[in-house]
């Protein structure tokens, strides 16, 4: 009967419910969101680093991948050196470069990856065959779309155009053998991956036999911190990181994000409590008279608590699950906005849904809902019982 | 005493019950003693603030006396702690208020099955039990209607129904007829004559002469204390 009472109570005030459950979703919503925040770049960026099977990155040293146009001389005999490292199975060297697609209208620029194709971890192929040839290359939908270009034609391509002389450098003829999705990069970036040897041939003269980038495999039994310790070792010229240390890396740089995904999830769940508290303070002291006769014609006080009780935990549990529904729907408009920003790979998610710290989270608002409810029942339900019912006689 | 067989259903001894108030004591009861037998019904009259209310409270152990004691078959009600004296009244005790205090949002029939749920009777022994008390007050029709759809009248039959759900001891009434008119105030107090004649010892605080005057027995108090305790001439 206590559930009918608690139900047939908040059915009473209609729109007071709807209200107090409206605002205890959008304070729900607040706090998944920010759930949501405080763990999905990290959770997407540890993801990412994870998808393709790279435990360690080198890069050169005091850099990180790509953080400059830093590169690693001697590039095969480094990769000689790591191959030779206990517990690596896979090197995949990379060398970052500028292109410029020429003859097709205003010079379309994009960014070129030289990779082994054997070995590499930075795109997977959608169409088409990898750039095994000297001559091909893979190439982003946004490539395609800004040369207006399709798999299967050959385009002049330079590596680089010296201004004084109004030339450009290192120009061949290429052919788009396949198109991909660049893991590291936006759906936006023009890209394209092209053989090492081809991209270190085009650039020619100090850059040839140079490498931006190590991605480096270890054996699922070895400690990547183990083997990353060993190329230092054995390449004093480089820096190597571990996926553990990149993401730890990536935290210390998002701390501050972090907390204050923290503290705005704190305030959301504080102004969920507020709320319900608010709400149940109101009911109950509406109606002092009719507990003080429930507790004159023998109910117990517990049973009174738990009454009230139910009545805030079903006001904190209908608004927490209208309130993960509604962050979903934000978060994911939150995100869309977000992953415009210029740059981010397309697999950085800035909101996670993870259902165990999302549950957790809803879980402690529910709970709040408890609190929220004992206090003020209690309250009512510990007044005295003939002193209650002059005062409402006489009100 | 009218009582029916003689056996002491409830019993005061010395009874005091003060209020603090801005630093003095308002002494509302003063050492009342009173015993009420089985089936008896008895009326505490008075004028406004002679005590019979508090009194009334301090016989149903909703509060306590400052000194004395107060017996319900033999238990010291003014002694047991809280959960103790909740339990005492939800089995020993029924309860009629002057304002009827139905729960709005339940039914007729939910009202008086509230007290018989909290105390854990079966939900078909509720069922069956409230209709006959129902049928009792001459509401088996109204069942299923909320307070709000009910008249004064109606609803204190309810309440009354409710008070006897748990087949109390005695029936304590704080001025049930006071919020009614004349002929609905006449149909309650042919009901509390009809339950006192079916053997429910009755005790009742009023103003109504008319109620009073259906007793068997008027209690008189003035200034807190009992300054006349008479049997009337039971009706034949």
């Amino acid at each position: 009967m206590r559930f009918q009472l608690a139900g047939r109570t908040l059915r009473r005030h209609v729109s007071r419910t709807l209200l107090a459950t409206l605002g205890v979703a959008v304070s729900a919503a607040m706090l998944l969101d920010m759930v949501m925040l405080a763990t999905g770049m990290r959770q997407s960026f540890a993801s990412l680093l994870g998808s393709n099977g790279f435990t360690i990155r080198v890069s050169p040293r005091g850099t990180l991948p790509f953080d400059s146009e830093a590169t690693i001389g001697q590039g095969a005999e480094a990769t000689a050196a790591i191959q030779r490292v206990a517990g690596v199975t896979a090197v995949a060297p990379v060398l970052g470069a500028t292109i410029h697609v020429l003859g097709r209208g205003e010079p379309v620029t994009a960014f070129a990856l030289g990779i082994d194709p054997a070995v590499q971890g930075d795109y997977q192929l959608l169409e088409g065959a990898e750039p095994t040839a000297p001559n091909t290359i893979v190439v982003s939908d946004a490539f395609l779309r800004a040369a207006k270009a399709h798999v299967g034609d050959t385009l002049d391509i330079a590596v680089g155009f010296d201004p004084q002389l109004r030339t450009y450098q290192g120009r061949q003829r290429l052919v788009i053998s396949g198109r991909a999705r660049f893991t590291y990069l936006s759906a936006e970036d023009r890209a394209v991956a092209l053989r090492l040897a081809t991209v270190q041939a085009m650039v020619g003269g100090q850059r040839a036999d140079r490498v931006s980038l190590f991605m480096v495999r270890t054996a699922p039994n070895v400690d990547p911190e183990v083997a990353r310790a060993a190329i230092e070792r054995a390449l004093p010229r480089v820096t190597a990181l571990s996926t553990a240390g990149a993401i730890a890396e990536a935290e210390r740089r998002l701390s501050y994000f972090r907390q204050l995904a923290f503290i705005l999830g704190a305030v959301s769940l504080i102004v969920g409590f507020l709320l319900v508290s608010t709400i149940i303070t109101v009911s109950v002291n509406e109606r002092v008279g009719e507990i003080a006769v429930m507790r004159a014609i023998g109910v117990s006080r517990w049973h009174i608590v738990q009454q009230i009780t139910i009545e805030g935990v079903a006001l904190s549990l209908t608004g927490a699950v209208a309130g993960l529904l509604l962050g979903i729907v934000t978060a994911r408009y939150l995100n869309s906005i977000l992953r415009g920003f210029p740059g981010l790979p397309d697999a950085i998610d800035f909101f996670l849904f993870q259902p165990s710290a999302a549950f957790r989270a809803l879980g402690l608002l529910v709970a709040s809902g408890i609190i929220a409810g004992i206090y003020p029942s209690w309250r009512a339900a510990s007044l005295p019982i003939s002193a209650t019912l002059r005062e409402e006689a006489v009100g | 005493m009218n009582g029916q067989n003689g056996q002491l259903v409830l019993s005061t001894r010395d009874v005091h019950r003060d209020y603090p108030l801005s630093g003095s004591a308002v002494h509302a009861v003063r050492g009342v003693s009173l015993d009420v037998t089985r089936g008896e019904y008895v009326a505490i009259v008075g004028p406004s603030g002679c005590g019979k209310s508090t009194l009334l409270n301090l016989l149903g152990a909703i509060d306590r006396p400052t000194t004395g004691t107060v017996e319900i078959g033999g238990t010291a009600v003014s002694s047991l702690p809280d959960r103790e004296a909740t339990r005492f009244r939800l089995t020993h005790i029924g309860f009629v208020f002057q304002r009827f205090y139905l729960l709005p949002v339940l039914s007729a029939r939910e009202n008086i099955e509230l007290p018989m749920a909290e105390a854990k009777v079966a939900a078909a022994e509720r069922q069956q039990r409230s209709t006959e008390l129902l049928g009792y007050v001459g509401l088996a029709e109204r069942a299923g209607h909320r307070p709000s759809e009910l008249s004064g009248g109606e609803q204190q039959r309810v309440a009354i129904a409710r008070a006897l759900a748990n087949r109390p001891t005695v029936l304590l009434a704080d001025e049930p007829t006071g919020e009614l008119d004349a002929r609905t105030g006449a149909d309650v107090i042919a009901l509390f004559d009809r339950l006192n004649r079916d053997g429910m010892t009755i005790v009742v605080v009023t103003h109504d002469e008319k109620l009073a005057g259906a007793a068997r027995r008027v209690v008189h108090m003035l200034d807190g204390r009992v300054v006349r305790d008479e049997p009337l001439l039971r009706r034949a």
